[in-house]
């Protein structure tokens, strides 16, 4: 993307800069997309109707509320530290917005080609918790900081897990590049991680039980990261008011808001190009059949978002199906069942791998 | 470690059943209505916001003595003979003007007392909810017909009336009193 655009105009900075808009526009346009399907799904689920008066069924609802945090005056409260409450939403949305850099979505729109990508998302995505410790521990506020204590607790817990099954993937396909582990699960889903990956042999077939297991601790894990009901409890409304971000308001409340719902595609996306294929078609590629190689691009662009949203989908429906975990069961569930399920996967992906 | 397996299976399985239930009501026709634009048939002896027919008010009063919070305010003033208030429509004669018929809707506390006393019926509970007001001063319903001028002019002809009997009868009282002093001399 990058070499396209500085190949297309000739300068470093403006390319740079164009690659970046990208990802930013995806996730400004998701976060509206994403806070309308939330709405809406929310609203059908509990058989309501939700948003239906701003455009059709609502869906200029989003707009009209940003709208209305703009406008908003901002109060920052006489006992909260100014520097740090004002650093922490920024530094909460660059950690979600960083990640999109090597998040490929599709063969030709890739920001960055690095061959760590995996690594970097993991590590770059920790500085969510920075943030969300800053945000908590500055603004002075009881709920405000148990929430920013849980966060960190959580987030740290989950990062084991997701990235256990992170690297049992990365025994499997031999590489930490986002690009090519989508690469190798090319032409059919049949050829997915998920199903024990492009190889064709016994060792594929014995894979599969493990891939799901690996597919659904990831799920989990990183459902827990993005800190999403049932793993709420950073933010848990009926106890901790907003948690970490009681005390913001307007536009920094907004960034928070953005950053959790880029955090959810980006997690989503993750998860979809370690087992479902990336932005690889299940079926086929129209351009190739009907001889456009121009429209392959777009092509794997659609199926990218659609397994995005379709696992945005998800984690939505899992929202409004279960109560909040307690701090005790959500250790738990993470330190008693998620890491050793995730620890024997690996060994066992492992020793597949080398047959 | 039988107990861990079966408690790994729980957390999975009753998850998916719930997944189930909620995808089931995600195609569930809604529930709820889309208010403003439809409204739910109240039923019939629903008690909502006040009206007077001012038609057919006698001024009797008796409304505003059944008031549990006296959010009722009538002023009456006596006809005077000649001025026709015409009829309510179940047959009664008007004989008072009424100059004042003052609700406060925000004191109302909806308790229908103030329907069953009236004699012609003539006050009663619409099915209308919806009358919320910037103004709280609004919320004090204004139901006399007469204008301020109108009720000024019966009160003036009022108290002419009154003055002239009162001059009527005043004339041939210095005479009885007279006499009576001098029958008690």
């Amino acid at each position: 993307m990058y070499q396209f655009l500085y190949n297309l105009i000739g300068n470093e900075l403006i390319a740079g800069l164009l690659v970046a808009v990208v990802p930013l526009t995806i996730i400004l346009v998701f976060a509206l997309f994403g806070i309308w399907l939330e709405r809406k799904v929310s609203a059908h689920m509990q058989d309501r109707l939700g948003p239906m008066r701003t455009g059709w069924h609502g869906w200029l609802q989003t707009v009209a509320d940003l709208m209305k945090m703009l406008q908003k005056e901002d109060i920052v409260a006489t006992g909260a530290d100014k520097t740090l409450y004002n650093i922490a939403p920024i530094l909460v949305f660059t950690g979600s917005f960083a990640a999109y850099a090597v998040i490929p979505f599709s063969s030709k729109l890739l920001g960055s080609e690095v061959e760590i990508g995996l690594f970097y998302v993991l590590a770059i995505s920790s500085l969510v918790v920075a943030g969300i410790l800053m945000a908590g521990w500055s603004a002075n506020n009881k709920y405000s900081l148990l929430g920013a204590m849980r966060a960190a607790a959580q987030i740290i817990s989950y990062e084991i897990p997701t990235a256990l099954i992170v690297l049992s993937m990365v025994m499997l396909t031999g590489t930490l590049s986002l690009d090519k582990i989508s690469q190798m699960q090319t032409s059919s889903f049949w050829n997915w991680n998920i199903f024990g990956g492009a190889i064709f042999g016994l060792s594929k077939f014995l894979l599969i039980p493990f891939m799901f297991v690996g597919a659904m601790i990831i799920f989990i894990s990183t459902l827990a990261e993005v800190n999403r009901v049932p793993f709420d409890i950073p933010e848990a409304e009926s106890e901790l008011v907003a948690g970490y971000f009681t005390e913001y308001c307007g536009m920094k409340w907004g960034m928070f808001m953005l950053a959790e719902y880029g955090n959810m595609f980006a997690v989503s996306a993750i998860v979809s190009i370690l087992f479902f294929g990336g932005y690889q078609s299940p079926i086929g590629y129209l351009g190739n059949s009907i001889g456009a190689q121009w429209l392959v691009p777009f092509e794997q662009g659609f199926w990218f978002i659609a397994k995005g949203l379709t696992l945005v989908f998800v984690q939505m429906w899992l929202r409004w199906t279960l109560p909040r975990l307690r701090v005790d069961q959500l250790m738990t569930v993470c330190w008693k069942y998620l890491i050793p399920y995730a620890f024997i996967n690996l060994i066992i992906i492992g020793i597949i791998s080398i047959l | 470690m039988k107990q861990y397996f079966k408690n790994t299976w729980d957390g999975l399985f009753t998850v998916f059943i719930g997944m189930k239930v909620t995808f089931k009501h995600l195609f569930t026709p809604a529930v709820t209505i889309q208010y403003p634009d439809i409204k739910v048939k109240l039923p019939d002896r629903v008690r909502n916001r006040l009206y007077v027919n001012m038609d057919d008010c006698i001024g009797c009063d008796q409304c505003s003595r059944a008031c549990p919070v006296s959010c009722i305010e009538i002023e009456t003033v006596k006809s005077i003979p000649g001025e026709d208030l015409g009829f309510t429509s179940n047959g009664k004669k008007k004989a008072l003007w009424v100059t004042k018929f003052d609700i406060d809707i925000a004191k109302c506390c909806y308790c229908q007392l103030c329907v069953f006393p009236c004699p012609t019926e003539c006050i009663y509970m619409t099915d209308v909810y919806e009358f919320a007001e910037y103004e709280r001063s609004n919320f004090i319903y204004k139901f006399a017909t007469l204008t301020n001028e109108e009720a000024a002019q019966k009160k003036i002809n009022y108290e002419k009336l009154q003055a002239e009997k009162a001059a009527a009868a005043a004339k041939p009282k210095p005479e009885t009193p007279a006499q009576t002093e001098n029958k008690s001399e």
